[in-house]
């Protein structure tokens, strides 16, 4: 059999122009399908950056709630509820807004404020500089340190700005897993100061933040603030549900999906057009083959195996590609949102392997076609 | 009486059904032996290459047997007449087919690659027989980079390698000038036929029919006639 795939191989790779043309087709498709996908991957990992940075166990919020940004404040008896629930070791508020804030230089810059639990301060991000505890200080603001902390003016602890005519000092620089969709910086500071700083609506807390004793509690937990007319999420829950909404109900899921069929389209045509050509003008060859004694499912094996083999080799090259693409993107744009996860690898590999099984489908529908005895009438 | 390498008997072969029935073999029977050299002789369209597929194994008949060696093909799998087909029959086809993506070596190599051969032994048996051809210089050309002539000669050693017990050729001086033509055929008898090989040639080039041990001259799908060639007569 190495030596049947060698002969493939060598009818295949020598046809340089044909081994090229498949190739870049491949190649082009693989590139745009991963970029596709690696863009909503990244707009999705963004929309969920303030759960993964708060790092919560589990989140209670308003039902209508479907992203992090559009929080519904909720009454202040939904905490206390929550804090006597059986199986909940601990609960705290968080605060979300937008602002906007007064650069020294005059310029406003809007931003996200997060205002922690004034006690526990649950939900604190990792210090790049400074000490958390300094956020209880005079004005005390933590920026996080993402793609979008230059627009800022890259501030320094002790760096003075006004938010909402309220003075406001930067202590301390945070790190952060993932910056935000809407590319505006993150501030923290305590749930008070926060209240203080921000014109508010009548309720504040935007969402509850428990900590469950052990993970069996949870399905509990989740039935009593249901009865409350209120949900509870697991984080993986909410970012899940941050997910569909951005796929399903914003139109970003259905753009995304028609540029990747387009993109998978256009590979199919280029390479299923080009494979078949190739087998076209190889027909009279495997007709030779067959003839001297190869068998039909000798025969389809090679055809097999040369789809396969260009269709794995364009898509590495073309995940290799978009690789470059979103390294140089991102070097010149920080907060370039794309990123390249296993769903989009599995994604491309899988349409590689529709696009090969087609292709190969059609040549060898033609190979097991033709007669030996073409070859003898001419 | 010579031992008989192919017996054909009854064979007829027709396409289409009903009104559209064609008729390209008519109840043809014959025998070739070992050692012999065998042409198949008659105008465009009188049945010569579905006769020569039908008792080389390419094409099933309609009616009647062609045992090979004492084999019945046509009882055989397809599997098992491919198998047959590689291991026992050589074959010259009129526009050579030559891959030309392959080196002149890989070319004549590849009815031992399909017998699952290792490539690197089969490409150097594959010199030994461009050697005998007188091609060994050309092994690492493309086909493409030879003449007419020297494509039937890597198209001659590809059928050899295999060391078949039975050569077929189609129409082998067809796209050949006269000399050259001659000079093929004369080196196909010398050099490739034996005692323990027959060799069977579609041909209606009469500048070769000097070469033939016997005729067969086939006429409107009808075998019309077995006439002694002039080798035989020598």
């Amino acid at each position: 059999m190495k030596g049947l795939l060698t002969l493939a191989y060598k009818l295949l790779v020598n046809d340089r122009a044909k081994f090229v043309a498949l190739l870049v087709g491949i190649t082009f498709a693989v590139f745009l399908m991963v970029q596709m996908t690696s863009m909503f991957a990244g707009v999705l990992s963004r929309a969920s950056s303030t759960v993964l940075n708060i790092g919560a166990r589990v989140w209670v919020m308003d039902p209508a709630v479907n992203t992090v940004a559009s929080s519904i404040p909720m009454p202040d008896y939904v905490a206390d509820f929550v804090r006597s629930v059986d199986g909940v070791k601990y609960a705290v508020s968080l605060y979300s807004s937008g602002a906007l804030v007064k650069l020294k230089d005059g310029a406003f810059q809007p931003v996200s404020v997060i205002g922690l639990d004034d006690t526990s301060l649950y939900g604190r991000p990792p210090m790049e500089l400074g000490r958390i505890e300094d956020i209880y200080a005079e004005n005390g603001f933590i920026v996080v340190h993402d793609s979008e902390f230059e627009k800022l003016g890259n501030p320094k602890i002790g760096t003075v700005f006004e938010l909402n005519d309220h003075r406001a000092v930067i202590v301390g620089i945070a790190g952060a897993s993932s910056s935000g969709l809407f590319g505006i910086p993150t501030l923290y500071t305590t749930y008070t100061r926060a209240q203080q700083y921000i014109p508010s609506t009548r309720f504040t807390d935007a969402y509850i933040l428990v900590e469950p004793k052990s993970e069996s509690d949870i399905p509990h937990i989740k039935a009593e603030v249901a009865k409350l007319g209120y949900l509870a999420l697991t984080s993986e829950e909410f970012i899940s549900r941050i997910s569909t909404y951005y796929t399903y109900k914003t139109g970003l899921g259905m753009n995304i999906l028609i540029m990747t069929a387009i993109s998978f389209i256009v590979g199919l045509s280029i390479s299923g057009q080009t494979f078949y050509t190739f087998i076209i003008e190889n027909l009279e060859k495997f007709g030779a083959l067959k003839a001297i004694g190869a068998k039909g499912r000798e025969l389809v094996w090679m055809i097999l195996f040369q789809a396969t083999f260009v269709s794995l080799v364009g898509l590495g090259l073309g995940i290799g590609l978009c690789t470059c693409v979103i390294f140089l993107a991102k070097l010149r744009m920080p907060n370039y949102a794309a990123s390249i996860v296993a769903g989009n690898l599995l994604l491309a590999f899988g349409m590689v392997i529709i696009i090969a099984a087609i292709s190969s489908y059609i040549g060898v529908r033609r190979v097991l076609r033709i007669e030996p005895f073409d070859i003898f009438r001419g | 009486m010579p031992d008989v390498a192919i017996a054909a008997r009854n064979l007829q072969k027709w396409f289409g059904e009903d009104a559209a029935r064609t008729v390209a073999v008519r109840d043809v029977s014959f025998d070739v032996y070992l050692g012999e050299m065998l042409y198949i002789v008659g105008p465009s369209g009188s049945g010569k290459t579905t006769l020569l597929s039908m008792v080389s194994g390419i094409l099933r008949p309609n009616e009647g047997q062609v045992a090979v060696e004492g084999t019945d093909l046509w009882s055989l799998t397809n599997d098992e007449i491919a198998e047959f087909r590689l291991r026992k029959i050589g074959f010259v086809f009129q526009d050579y087919h030559l891959f030309p993506r392959l080196t002149t070596a890989e070319n004549v190599a590849i009815p031992l690659i399909l017998r699952r051969e290792p490539w690197d032994e089969s490409v150097k048996k594959a010199l030994t027989y461009l050697d005998v051809v007188g091609l060994k210089d050309r092994a690492s050309l493309p086909p493409v980079k030879l003449s007419g002539g020297e494509q039937q000669r890597v198209a001659i050693a590809r059928a050899m390698i295999g060391q078949p017990d039975i050569l077929i050729l189609d129409e082998p001086t067809a796209s050949l000038d006269g000399d050259t033509g001659r000079n093929i055929v004369t080196f196909i008898k010398e050099q490739v036929l034996n005692a323990h090989r027959s060799i069977v040639i579609v041909t209606h080039d009469a500048r070769i029919y000097e070469y033939a041990h016997r005729i067969l001259n086939m006429e409107d799908g009808q075998l019309k006639g077995i006439t002694q060639g002039q080798a035989s007569a020598k």
